[in-house]
């Protein structure tokens, strides 16, 4: 099979080429990068029944592209507007492009992430056996800009997985949840108090590497000079002047500022589809909560990704089931 | 050694050996790391070594902190104080001009010739200690006394890749173009960051470096 050719009409600051992400990097200074909305991105993927690949993480400046072969895309994530040939859609969606259709990502009603699968193979450069891109040096896949040509291999047209993707509701709702430390000793005991109780606002500095939080500062006991320490994604690090960042999927590795607390990994990814000027509140768990929270979140994150990994059948197949359920909602025999 | 663990959310386990910088510290750091590198507990995906603590990074369906604690507290009473030798790496150097613009102020701040900086540069032994900051960003500890100079109040932007730059007793080569505080001594062709999974960079956390100086034509750079 001939490959197919995606060409970028244009693409707005920070998207990306993203896999799954890298982990053993660490060590190295290098973060594990990878989709910043880890459910968005597997449920691209699941709702065209592959495993997942490279695909293309759409941020809120948006994504304009064409094909010159038929394809269809899956669009996952934030809830993005979505324009297929002048067609509207908004949230997840699958579709199917024809040779010079164009598809056009805007930020929609919620999220500030997107992600575009497309059946078949996205190619892109490897480092470190991982096409993921870290934002900052470009590494990976890399950051993709207007003009860019993308090649898929093995491209298919997959018209029983189109239609709308569910939204994924297994989020808790609540504050984030975060567990206190592992530098939480170098603040004043009324900054610990505050971060649990404070209403923040997402900051307008807010990219792959961490958002930054408007609110109150948190006051440290004393200027300080800690020996620079490892850093994970979820980390709240808290600078000189008093400001919190939630260090995300291109985080440093490590860093010599006292870091308060840390988000249960559970629910960093809800976090990062908060906007600027959103309202983000944290609620202190134990680590023990946080390990309970993270396993019920994974069994429901399994049950969706195989419920939107069903395929849906033909044309055909799904009028006739359609048509029955019909029947036996009109013919009821009460 | 006396070790503190602190949990890191779900995800994470840290190991710390001493609050404050400490030889002893960081060689039970690097000898934890050796040691749960060769037996690896259950669902333990990575290890990130510090100055004086260790990152241990979890899968949190398999195990949990509380499970690795206690699986790491015999592993470290029963520790091998030697520190282990790691490799010896060379990496190649230009001290020439344009690539070493803080040369002479770390001279004159030394009251050195250029020359002796050179020297005393190349004659240093340098451990690394860890990585951070950024891909393949490696801290060497070793920088001698003679040429140890403060950070720079402000830094400067868009340092070139490949630059080595000092900051009290610590020695870099960068691998990004950056913005960089320290003082920038020279140039490096030497590649740091492979790309490789298995090996991403020249040199791991307790191998030792040593410089040796290049001339300019080593670098198959122009002057930039």
């Amino acid at each position: 099979m001939t490959d197919a050719t995606l060409s970028i009409r244009f693409a707005g600051p920070m998207v990306s080429l993203q896999d799954a992400g890298r982990t053993g990097g660490l060590r190295f200074g290098v973060s594990p990068s990878g989709p910043m909305d880890r459910i968005g991105f597997a449920a691209a993927h699941a709702a065209l029944g592959q495993p997942p690949s490279t695909a293309i993480e759409v941020s809120l400046g948006g994504v304009s592209l064409t094909t010159d072969t038929p394809l269809t895309c899956a669009v996952a994530g934030g809830d993005f507007d979505i324009d297929l040939a002048g067609q509207r859609y908004q949230g997840g969606q699958v579709l199917t492009l024809r040779a010079g259709d164009t598809l056009t990502l805007r930020a929609g009603r919620a999220g500030s992430w997107a992600y575009l699968a497309v059946a078949g193979d996205l190619d892109a450069p490897k480092w470190m056996g991982s096409t993921a891109t870290h934002a900052p040096s470009g590494f990976g896949g890399g950051l993709i800009s207007s003009g860019q040509k993308l090649r898929v291999t093995s491209p298919a047209v997959r018209d029983s997985r189109l239609g709308a993707i569910p939204a994924f509701t297994g989020h808790d709702t609540g504050p984030i949840r975060a567990v206190m430390g592992p530098q939480d000793q170098h603040f004043e005991d009324a900054a610990l108090s505050l971060f649990a109780t404070t209403t923040y606002r997402v900051g307008t500095a807010y990219d792959r590497m961490g958002m930054r939080l408007d609110g109150p500062p948190l006051a440290l006991k004393s200027a300080l000079s800690i020996p620079s320490e490892p850093i994970l994604r979820g980390s709240v690090q808290v600078s000189g002047d008093g400001v919190p960042t939630v260090l995300l999927a291109d985080h440093q590795s490590t860093g010599g500022y006292p870091k308060i607390a840390t988000v249960v990994s559970c629910d960093t990814d809800r976090l990062t589809q908060y906007r600027s000027g959103d309202r983000v509140a944290f609620t202190p768990v134990s680590a023990e909560e946080a390990t309970a929270q993270t396993r019920a979140f994974a069994d429901r994150c399994s049950s969706y990704l195989s419920q939107i990994a069903e395929d849906r059948g033909t044309l055909a197949d799904r009028l006739m089931r359609e048509n029955l359920i019909h029947g036996l909602l009109t013919d009821d025999e009460d | 050694m006396q070790a503190t663990f602190r949990a890191v959310a779900d995800t994470g386990l840290l190991v710390s050996l001493a609050t404050d910088l400490d030889p002893a510290a960081h060689a039970a750091v690097t000898a934890l790391d050796r040691a749960l590198a060769a037996a690896p507990p259950d669902g333990l995906q990575e290890t990130v070594p510090a100055l004086v603590n260790l990152m241990v990074v979890f899968d949190p369906l398999i195990t949990d902190a509380a499970t690795l604690q206690a699986q790491i507290e015999p592993r470290l009473a029963a520790l091998d104080p030697t520190p282990a030798q790691g490799r010896e790496v060379t990496v190649e150097v230009c001290y020439d001009p344009p690539f070493a613009p803080d040369l002479a102020p770390v001279a004159a701040a030394k009251g050195l010739s250029e020359e002796a900086v050179i020297n005393a540069h190349l004659a240093g032994e340098y451990d690394v200690l860890m990585f951070g900051f950024a891909p393949g960003y490696g801290y060497l500890g070793g920088v001698p006394d003679t040429i140890a100079v403060p950070r720079k109040p402000t830094p400067v932007r868009d340092v070139p890749a490949g630059s080595v730059i000092i900051a009290g007793p610590q020695c870099l080569i960068t691998t990004l173009t950056m913005p960089t505080g320290w003082s920038i001594i020279g140039r490096s062709p030497t590649p740091i960051l492979t790309g490789n999974a298995d090996a991403p960079t020249l040199f791991d956390v307790g191998d030792r470096v040593r410089f040796t100086r290049v001339s300019a034509d080593r670098l198959g750079v122009a002057d930039d």
